[in-house]
This record gives C-alpha cells, sequence and structure tokens, in this order.
C-alpha cells in the first residue's frame, strides 16, 4: 500500500520502528571526509528522516551492516572461550535498489556458498530493507546495464514528493498499519527507479579468461596505488582476514576477529614461504574486474558487480572500473589475434 | 621636485633608482585574489607605469615604472582593490597607510590542496584586519600543513597548520597504508599494536597523512583546527636563521593574541635609533632575552590544554 506522509509523521514512524531496529541509512558525516573541510557521507545510524541523505551516494556502502568492518569472532582464556552476544536489535538499512542487489550476492556468499556463515546469518535474520527511490542517476551510476536498478524485495521503500513530504510503498505486512496511521493519504506509490545512466558499461558476451593475457592490465602497475578503497566502497565485495590477538595487559586472553580484507591491498595473496601471486597493481586489478564480471558469473549464474558505480567514485587515481570493463572487448580482440598469428 | 620620502615609502611606494621614479606596492593577504583586480592592476602598469608588474616575494604586486606625480591617480584606481580586499584604510582614495607590516604569506591551503589543514587564505586575511595598518616590521607568514610550501620558518611568524588525528578502530582494516605513508612521508608516529595503529603522540606533527591515506575513514580530522607558531625566523645581513617552534598545538585566537601581543612588546623595546624606525624583532628579543619576549607574547592568552610550550627557545643561523 502507497501513503504520503509529512516530515513530522514519517519521524514518528522512524521513531516507532528505532525501538526494535537500528536505523542505518547513507548519513552526511560533517567534517569527516579526508581533507580539510570536506564532509563525507556513509552509513550510520540515524534518528530522523531527513538525516537520510538522498541527494548524493554514500562512499561506502550498506554492508557494513551485515558484515561488520571488525567482527570479533571468539574471546578466549586459557580453556575457554566465548562468543560474543548477538546484536540485541535488528537492523532497518535504508538503501538503493542496487544495493538491495547486493544483498543478493551477499546471501549468495555467506549463506549459499557452502555451509551457512553462523556470523552472517544472525545479523541477516534480523535485517529488513527501505528502499530509497533513485529518481535519476549520478554521474558514474551503471545499474541499468547491471540489470540492478529496479527492486520489489524492499519492506517498504522512501522517497520525497516534490513538496517535501515523504511517499511510502509498504510491503511489509506488520509495518502497513504503523504508516496507515501515521500518513496524512492514503495513494498509489511506485518508487522511482533510474531507466537511464550516463555511464554505460557493456561486458562482452563471449568473455573468456584469456582475457588476462591482455596487455591492457599494465596500465594499472603504475597507475594504481593499491590503496583498496574499490574494494572497500563496494556493496559486494565479500572477503575478509582472521586476526588472533592477545590483550595487550592480560597476555593470557584475547580474541579472534575477521576484518574486511581487500585483494588490491598489500598481504592478500601472500602466502607461506614468502610467495605473492599477484605482486603487481595491474594483476591485483585484472583479477578484481575478472571476479565481479566473469569468475561470479562462472559460479552463480548472473553477474556480480551491480553497477553503483562507488570504486569509480572513491579512487584517488581516477580509474574507472566502468572504463576497464568496457577495454575488456578490445582486450579480448587483442588476445585472440595474438594467438592466431 | 620635492618629494617626502618617509611619507612615500609608508604609503607602499618605492624610492627607487631611477630618478623620478617610484614603484606602487599592491597587497594581497594569503596570496588570493579575485581575478577582476587583476585588471586594475594591468590598467595602472598600462597608464601609468612602463607596462609591467612584479610578482613579489610576499605575494603582493609592485607596478614600478610610475612617476610620482601621478601617485594620487593610481591611488585613485587602486581603491577598489584596497577595498576589495578588505584592507584597514585610515582615509578612502589615498593608497594604504603603512607597509611597515608586511603583506601576510600564505600557500593556497585548504580551498584547493588536499594537504592544507585549514583555509589559509581567510585565516591571513583575518590576521591582516587584526594587525594592519602598521608600521613596525612584521612578517607574517601562513601554510596549510607540516610540508610548510611558503616556507614559513623564514618569518617573524610562522603559522603551520595542523589537525589531530581521531582513530575509529572498528572501522580499521590493518590495511597499514597509515603506517607506511606516516613512515615514508612524515615522522613515523605510528606502530601497529595488535593490528591497529598506535600513534605516539609526542612525535605526531598533526599533518594529517594518516587521515589522507585511509581508505575507510577510520582516521578522521579533529573538529578543532590546530596550529604549530614558530618564531623570528629572518633572512638579512648579520644573523639569518629559521625560526624556532614556540607552540606546537596552538588555536587561532592565541595566535592573533599572541601576535598583538608582540606590538606592544616592540613598541617598548625597540631601538629609538634604528635606521629608518625599523629593526627585526629576533634583534630585539636577543637583546631583551627570551624570557621577557615570552612574559609579554603570552601577556592574556588562554592556549588549549593540548598546547605544548616550548621552553627555552633557541636559535641558530649564521652569524656574519
Amino acid at each position: 500500500m502507497g501513503y504520503r506522509l509529512t516530515k513530522e509523521a514519517c519521524d514518528g514512524v522512524l521513531q516507532k520502528l528505532s525501538l526494535n531496529h537500528t536505523l542505518f541509512a547513507p548519513k552526511r558525516f560533517t567534517g569527516g571526509g579526508p581533507f580539510s573541510g570536506t564532509d563525507l557521507i556513509r552509513y550510520g545510524k540515524i534518528a530522523s528522516a531527513d538525516e537520510i541523505v538522498l541527494d548524493a551516494k554514500s562512499a561506502h556502502s550498506f554492508k557494513e551492516a551485515l558484515l561488520p568492518i571488525t567482527e570479533t569472532l571468539f574471546y578466549f582464556t586459557e580453556e575457554q572461550m566465548k562468543e560474543p552476544d548477538p546484536p540485541a536489535q535488528g537492523v532497518l538499512v535504508f538503501l538503493r535498489s542496487c544495493d538491495l542487489h547486493a544483498v543478493r550476492r551477499l546471501d549468495e556468499i555467506y549463506l549459499r556458498n557452502g555451509a551457512e556463515d553462523y556470523y552472517y546469518k544472525r545479523i541477516r535474520e534480523k535485517t529488513r530493507f527501505a528502499l530509497i527511490g533513485c529518481p535519476t542517476a549520478f554521474d558514474t551510476c551503471f545499474c541499468v546495464d547491471m540489470v540492478a536498478n529496479r527492486s520489489d524485495n524492499y519492506d517498504f521503500s522512501i522517497e520525497q514528493d516534490e513538496n517535501a513530504n515523504y511517499l511510502i510503498d509498504c510491503r511489509a505486512a506488520d509495518w502497513a498499519a504503523l504508516f496507515e496511521a501515521a500518513a496524512s493519504q492514503t495513494l498509489a506509490v511506485e518508487p522511482s527507479f533510474v531507466a537511464a545512466t550516463p555511464t554505460r558499461v557493456g561486458i562482452p558476451a563471449l568473455l573468456d579468461a584469456g582475457v588476462a593475457a591482455a596487455a591492457m592490465w599494465d596500465q594499472y602497475d603504475g597507475r594504481c596505488i593499491k590503496c583498496g578503497r574499490c574494494n572497500f566502497s563496494c556493496p559486494t565485495c565479500t572477503c575478509y582476514t582472521m586476526q588472533d590477538l592477545f590483550y595487550t595487559d592480560n597476555g593470557k586472553a584475547g580474541e579472534r576477529r575477521r576484518v574486511w580484507a581487500s585483494c588490491m591491498v598489500d598481504g592478500f595473496t601472500d602466502v607461506a614461504g614468502g610467495g605473492c601471486y599477484r605482486p603487481k597493481n595491474g594483476q591485483r586489478m585484472r583479477f578484481k574486474t575478472l571476479h565481479k564480471v566473469f569468475d561470479y558469473k562462472q559460479r552463480f549464474g548472473y553477474q556480480m558487480c551491480v553497477g553503483c558505480g562507488r570504486c569509480d567514485d572513491v579512487c584517488p587515481e581516477y580509474i574507472s572500473f566502468a572504463r576497464i570493463v568496457n577495454r575488456l572487448e578490445e582486450a579480448l580482440r587483442e588476445v585472440k589475434s595474438d594467438a592466431a598469428e | 621636485m620635492d618629494i617626502n620620502t618617509k611619507e612615500v615609502i609608508k604609503n607602499a611606494f618605492r624610492v627607487t633608482k631611477a630618478r623620478g621614479l617610484t614603484a606602487s606596492r599592491i597587497r594581497v593577504p594569503g596570496g588570493h585574489l579575485k581575478a577582476e583586480y587583476l585588471e586594475i592592476i594591468h590598467q595602472i602598469a598600462r597608464e601609468y607605469g612602463n607596462g609591467t608588474v612584479h610578482l613579489t616575494a610576499r605575494q603582493g604586486f609592485e607596478v614600478p615604472g610610475i612617476r610620482f606625480e601621478d601617485m594620487p591617480l593610481v591611488k585613485e584606481l587602486l581603491q577598489p582593490v584596497i577595498a576589495g580586499m578588505g584592507i584597514n584604510q585610515t582615509e578612502p582614495g589615498q593608497g594604504y597607510p603603512a607597509a611597515g607590516t608586511r603583506n601576510i604569506t600564505a600557500c593556497i591551503g585548504n580551498r584547493v590542496c588536499p594537504y592544507a589543514c585549514y583555509d589559509t587564505t581567510a585565516f591571513a586575511q583575518r590576521l591582516e584586519k587584526a594587525v594592519f595598518p602598521n608600521n613596525l616590521h612584521f612578517k607574517i607568514a601562513l601554510t596549510g600543513c607540516p610540508n610548510d610550501c611558503t616556507k614559513v620558518r623564514m618569518h617573524d611568524f610562522g603559522i603551520i597548520g595542523m589537525t589531530l588525528p581521531q582513530f575509529e578502530p572498528e572501522r580499521c582494516v590493518t590495511c597499514r597504508a597509515c603506517i607506511h605513508n606516516c613512515r615514508k612521508k612524515s615522522v613515523g608516529a605510528l606502530s601497529e599494536i595488535n593490528y591497529r595503529p598506535a600513534r605516539n603522540e609526542e612525535k605526531c606533527i598533526g599533518c594529517g597523512e594518516c587521515i589522507v591515506s585511509c581508505p575507510m575513514a577510520a582516521w578522521t580530522r579533529s573538529r578543532e583546527k590546530y596550529y604549530r607558531l614558530t618564531l623570528f625566523g629572518r633572512t638579512g645581513r648579520r644573523n639569518p636563521r629559521l625560526g624556532v617552534d614556540f607552540i606546537k598545538w596552538i588555536d587561532e585566537d592565541s595566535i592573533i593574541k599572541i601576535i598583538l601581543n608582540t606590538y606592544d612588546y616592540v613598541e617598548k623595546y625597540i631601538d629609538l635609533n634604528a635606521p629608518g624606525g625599523k629593526e627585526h624583532i629576533g634583534y630585539i628579543v636577543d637583546r631583551t632575552g627570551f624570557a621577557e619576549y615570552q612574559k609579554w607574547a603570552l601577556r592574556d592568552v588562554r592556549l588549549p590544554a593540548i598546547a605544548e610550550v616550548t621552553q627555552p627557545v633557541y636559535w641558530g643561523g649564521l652569524k656574519y
């Protein structure tokens, strides 16, 4: 059902929802940017609707709601260990369609790719989603080409009308009464979806792993600074690493935690004996790209990348992932012609 | 020709080597100006000067080849430039009321540079408002970060931007970019304890390298802006020397207060027989001792709790 709510009424509903859920939304952190006098938009806890940033894209995605950046798996001391208590509250995540498509990728890896991940599952079960309507694409978005621009698996959608009232399409049966009671009008609401993007991306239909031999990757040896921002901002990157540590004040107690990892950052492919499978930045770029638009699809039957374009937004070296994908066609021709000679 | 050279100089016109010709010196606090003023400077150079303009060592302009007789016309043309840059004037249309306290220089600052820790131009303009006009020979320079592109240690007051890094451990992914960059590009104030960076507070110079290099926004800037204040660097003939640290983690208001206090100190102790009434502050401090200077400088100054005052202060440099 669709509803129109004033800002105050919307805040009233959010307040009720916050009794059982942490409201997690793209939010402006004033002065939180890396450079003096710049803000940062990233996910954080909100209390009212106007804290949700609707007119800009967040630098980091929602995924830290489901995959904490640092997550303690257990504490240990002598012969005993203890798991951290599960979060008391569920999370209500406000996200755009591309990100909602990314949730499927996270679920694929943590719930359906072999054993279920216990820690992921206990958060995921208590997570619900509010879709942020997306009337126009940002410059770097290419969700339409990645078929991630439309969604219907949300609990409710939210966006503002021209008078700064909130339009809601509630699909969660248990929350309909909340909105109904607060609404100033009941009407049909269809959330806005992007239909065209300024950035276009075409993945070659006959892409194969042979493209790894193309010369294009070498360019990134010099251009890329292996900072990992593309991975950390990506809503579909799921890699983590393990850290066992002993507390400095009491070496008999400690914890094991898992922490986000990046295939672009040093250490990711280090192995015992001092080896490193992908020492060059271009090799890492190649691995990441083909994982996003080739390997994943081979295994799961659909593309991993959702076209949110954050990797392009955050790259300090102005490397465009969209451009890399668009170069694959030519790289493929190059590799094929080399093979023919 | 009858020219009062003392008044001309005070009015920011130069006595040049070419008899009858002067040069107009134009202040640009912070070295940043609206491009429209360039058109006026262009006009002055074309109509009254020799068609050239010098970019001064202190980020101002100097228009040479002007006849002394044309000074009133030049001042009239300069009026919108002077007023537009917010320069304090005693009488509009009469040019600059002083030239002793020099143009306040600054790097481009956080309006453009990713490393700058503050708006150097805005702070320079605020200082200009506080200290100008004044006939005493003071040189103030601001730089956005410890890279010190402005070379502030060559000035009486050097203001170096700092930020106090804030760390959110839960956002750290142990990529080690901060530790690596601090070691390679800064002072090596970060070490790793249990997979996370630990900041050596004594060593840290507040350059913000950790913040700029962090891909996770685990490191962020402090809301408060801090500075390092260096004192009495100078070029010149007798004892050129670099300015030395006075206060680390000082705030903007305290810097302004210290500079204003220094004017009072110089008024009190300047050599009354100094040629042209001009004596570098550092030589005065050499004479009174630093302790006396410090007493005057810190009068009514309320430093932030984090501020570190260097005591005692010594200078090196060359002595001829």
